[in-house]
């Protein structure tokens, strides 16, 4: 799947996990620049990622992913025909 | 909400949360709100987050505790401020196989060694429950135990004593017996949840690994529905009773086209025996106090010709009304809610005909409309909704159903008298009215928490509380029992008085709408003033807090003869009678006591 798609359907699943019917991501954004997004919603987001794009993380990238644009590379490399 | 129903799609609902908790909250239905403590031996955030859901849509507003990750056995044992002044209704107890520490894989082990281990691992469980029912005295839900994803022993982890499987099912047994010797004790079965979820898909090592969750977060809908239906059932939600459709519902085909020759019941073809065993199914539930209506656009003669199929397991007695005509179906419902005095939204209405199902669960508020799609799959759908959860089982409940025809048999025989005095005189009733006794508290918490329409205040009791009523003196508590020529009624009232000094406070007035106007409330007026008098109280205050399905008796203090206080403008209202020049109202019912007043 190309980035700039990613980057368009996780923006659905952030405003859905969150109901935050106007918030943008990009590459860059991290947890701290949205409210809702603690630790504990954190495994729901999570978990709503691997759903939409039907893929899992491994254990490993979850504690190591740092952004937004971390996060797409790894479903880009996932979901690569 | 059908998004919250049996087969519920869990993705979206853990999706849409938040928009689904607003649109619950902003509703308008009626709720009652209770205290729910979560004592988790894991992760419980999102657990909590979803069974909130499906409360909500039962009608309940739950406000949580939850403990500190992992201090179930803490908190329940030594307790905490917080918790304590928290007073929870209910205490959930969320373990899992993950909380079985007792256990260890030795091959040296000998059998009495694993006995012991078995056995301590119990009582690390049984002292939570006591400190619970000790300190709270609430209902207790408990998980049991899901199977491991993994087996040392493989196919013997059952059978051996030293396997894992094999001590984890022994100490199912003993969370069972447990269960079947206390009260207010209430097993959530995840065993049973894990299983029909898949156990391969259940065990999710990351979400333990990382976040403490004990099983996949994509589970966590079912688990929480499960659980759900539990705290439904015991706070009185449960349904009542079944409504069903005739053609391709209880029998394949159409019985006015083919003719009672051919309808598929019986065993000659598969899709009659997928009918004969949803037949079955539906029939066994009047062993729970389930009550049965048939709703069927047919010829009346036609339906009976179907019920009286030599193959057809349920016959035309095992009804209560049966409706066969041409009216629309919404219809139907309202008539039979009112010639049984039941609800409607206490219904369950299974039908195959989606066109049908759409117009009753718009037409008829609060109705459970399952979707049911082929034979095959009726009984799982409607089991797994959960509908009828069994938390109390009373001696009334068998009788129900008996209950419920002998009254058919009475509204027959009213028909035959011009006179409604000389047709209650004719009915011979006998009423024994008395003090709470030991063996009638289940049925009167029960009773405190399914009565809505004959009940001044609507207050809810757990049985805890209710024994604390029985054995607190302050109150004047009373339950009447009617009986009549056409059979018992079992306990048809409850009357729940606070004494401070010269007065009575009536914190609680319900009579079951089987009884209405039988003077049974007057009975119960005359035998409460008798012994007030008995004990020097002057006054009686009575309470009508307004509810929307208790209109009924928005003005029965008045009809009583007691004089208004005040009238609040959400219809609240408080009401005082003078007892001295009290003068029975009760004509036609001859009363009895117990020796308890």
């Amino acid at each position: 799947m190309q980035k700039d798609a990613i980057l368009i359907k996780l923006t659905e699943v952030f405003r859905e996990v969150f109901d935050l019917d106007d918030v943008v991501i990009t590459p860059d954004t991290v947890a701290d620049d949205i409210e809702e997004w603690d630790s504990l919603e954190h495994i729901s987001l999570i978990s709503a990622v691997e759903r939409t794009f039907k893929m899992k993380f491994k254990m490993k990238e979850v504690s190591t992913m740092k952004n937004v644009g971390e996060m797409i590379d790894i479903i880009a490399e996932r979901t690569k025909l | 909400m059908t998004n919250l129903s049996y087969p519920f799609d869990s993705d979206y609902i853990l999706k849409k949360k938040r928009s689904l908790k607003k649109e619950l909250l902003s509703s308008g239905n009626e709720r009652i709100k209770k205290r729910i403590a979560v004592l988790g031996g894991s992760t419980t955030n999102e657990i909590v987050n979803i069974l909130e859901l499906f409360l909500l849509n039962y009608g309940i507003e739950p406000e949580f505790y939850q403990s500190e990750y992992k201090k179930y056995w803490e908190d329940a044992v030594f307790g905490n401020e917080v918790l304590d002044s928290f007073r929870p209704d209910i205490v959930f107890i969320h373990t899992t196989s993950e909380n079985i520490t007792g256990y260890r894989f030795d091959m040296s082990a000998s059998k009495e060694e694993t006995e012991t281990r078995l056995n301590e691992q119990y009582r690390h469980f049984e002292e939570i429950w006591e400190a619970v029912k000790n300190k709270f005295g609430c209902p207790v839900i408990q998980n049991n135990f899901e199977m491991p994803f993994y087996r040392m022993l493989g196919n013997s982890d059952f059978s051996d004593y030293r396997g894992k499987i094999n001590f984890i099912s022994r100490l199912n047994e003993k969370f069972a017996l447990y269960a079947q010797n206390s009260e207010n004790f209430y097993i959530n079965d995840i065993n049973y949840i894990s299983a029909c979820f898949g156990l391969e898909k259940w065990h999710d090592r990351s979400a333990w690994y990382m976040y403490k969750y004990a099983f996949s977060t994509s589970a966590i809908p079912e688990f929480s529905f499960n659980l759900a239906n539990i705290i439904k059932s015991i706070f009185g939600k449960n349904k009542k009773m079944f409504v069903l459709d005739l053609d391709n519902t209880l029998w394949g085909g159409v019985i006015g086209e083919s003719g009672q020759q051919g309808i598929e019941i019986g065993s000659e073809t598969g899709v009659a025996e997928g009918y004969t065993e949803f037949q079955k199914y539906i029939k066994n539930h009047k062993q729970l106090g389930v009550l049965l209506a048939v709703n069927s656009k047919n010829d009346y003669e036609n339906a009976i010709s179907g019920l009286t199929h030599p193959d057809s397991v349920l016959s035309p007695e095992d009804f209560n009304i049966i409706k066969a005509n041409w009216e629309s179906k919404d219809r139907n419902i309202e008539e039979i809610a009112d010639e049984i005095s039941v609800l409607p939204e206490s219904f369950v209405f299974a039908d195959d005909n989606p066109a049908e199902r759409n117009i009753v669960s718009e037409q008829i508020r609060g109705i459970a409309v399952p979707e049911i799609n082929g034979i095959e799959d009726y009984i799982k759908v409607i089991d797994r909704n959960g509908y009828f959860e069994m938390t109390s089982h009373t001696a009334d409940d068998e009788k129900r159903n008996e209950m419920y025809r002998a009254n058919a048999q009475r509204i027959q025989s009213e028909k035959n008298f011009s006179d409604y005095g000389e047709y209650l005189e004719s009915l011979d009733m006998n009423a024994v009215i008395d003090k709470f006794d030991e063996v009638s508290l289940s049925r009167i918490t029960q009773l405190t928490n399914k009565s809505n329409q004959f009940n001044l205040t609507t207050r809810r009791y757990t049985l805890s509380e209710i024994k604390a009523v029985s054995s607190d003196e302050s109150y004047i508590k009373l339950y009447g029992r009617l009986t009549d020529r056409f059979g018992d009624n079992g306990i048809v009232s409850v009357v729940i008085g606070r004494t401070e000094n010269y007065s009575l406070h009536i914190d609680l007035w319900l009579m079951s709408c089987r009884v209405l106007k039988r003077d049974m409330e007057y009975a119960m007026l005359d035998r409460l003033t008798e012994i007030c008098k008995s004990r020097g109280i002057t006054r009686i205050y009575g309470y009508y807090l307004k509810t929307a399905k208790n209109s009924m008796v928005k003005n029965l203090f008045s009809d009583f003869g007691f004089k208004k206080l005040t009238e609040e403008e959400n219809g609240n209202s408080s009401y005082v009678l003078e007892i001295s020049g009290y003068q029975k109202k009760n004509r036609y019912i001859k009363i009895n006591t117990n020796g308890g007043y």
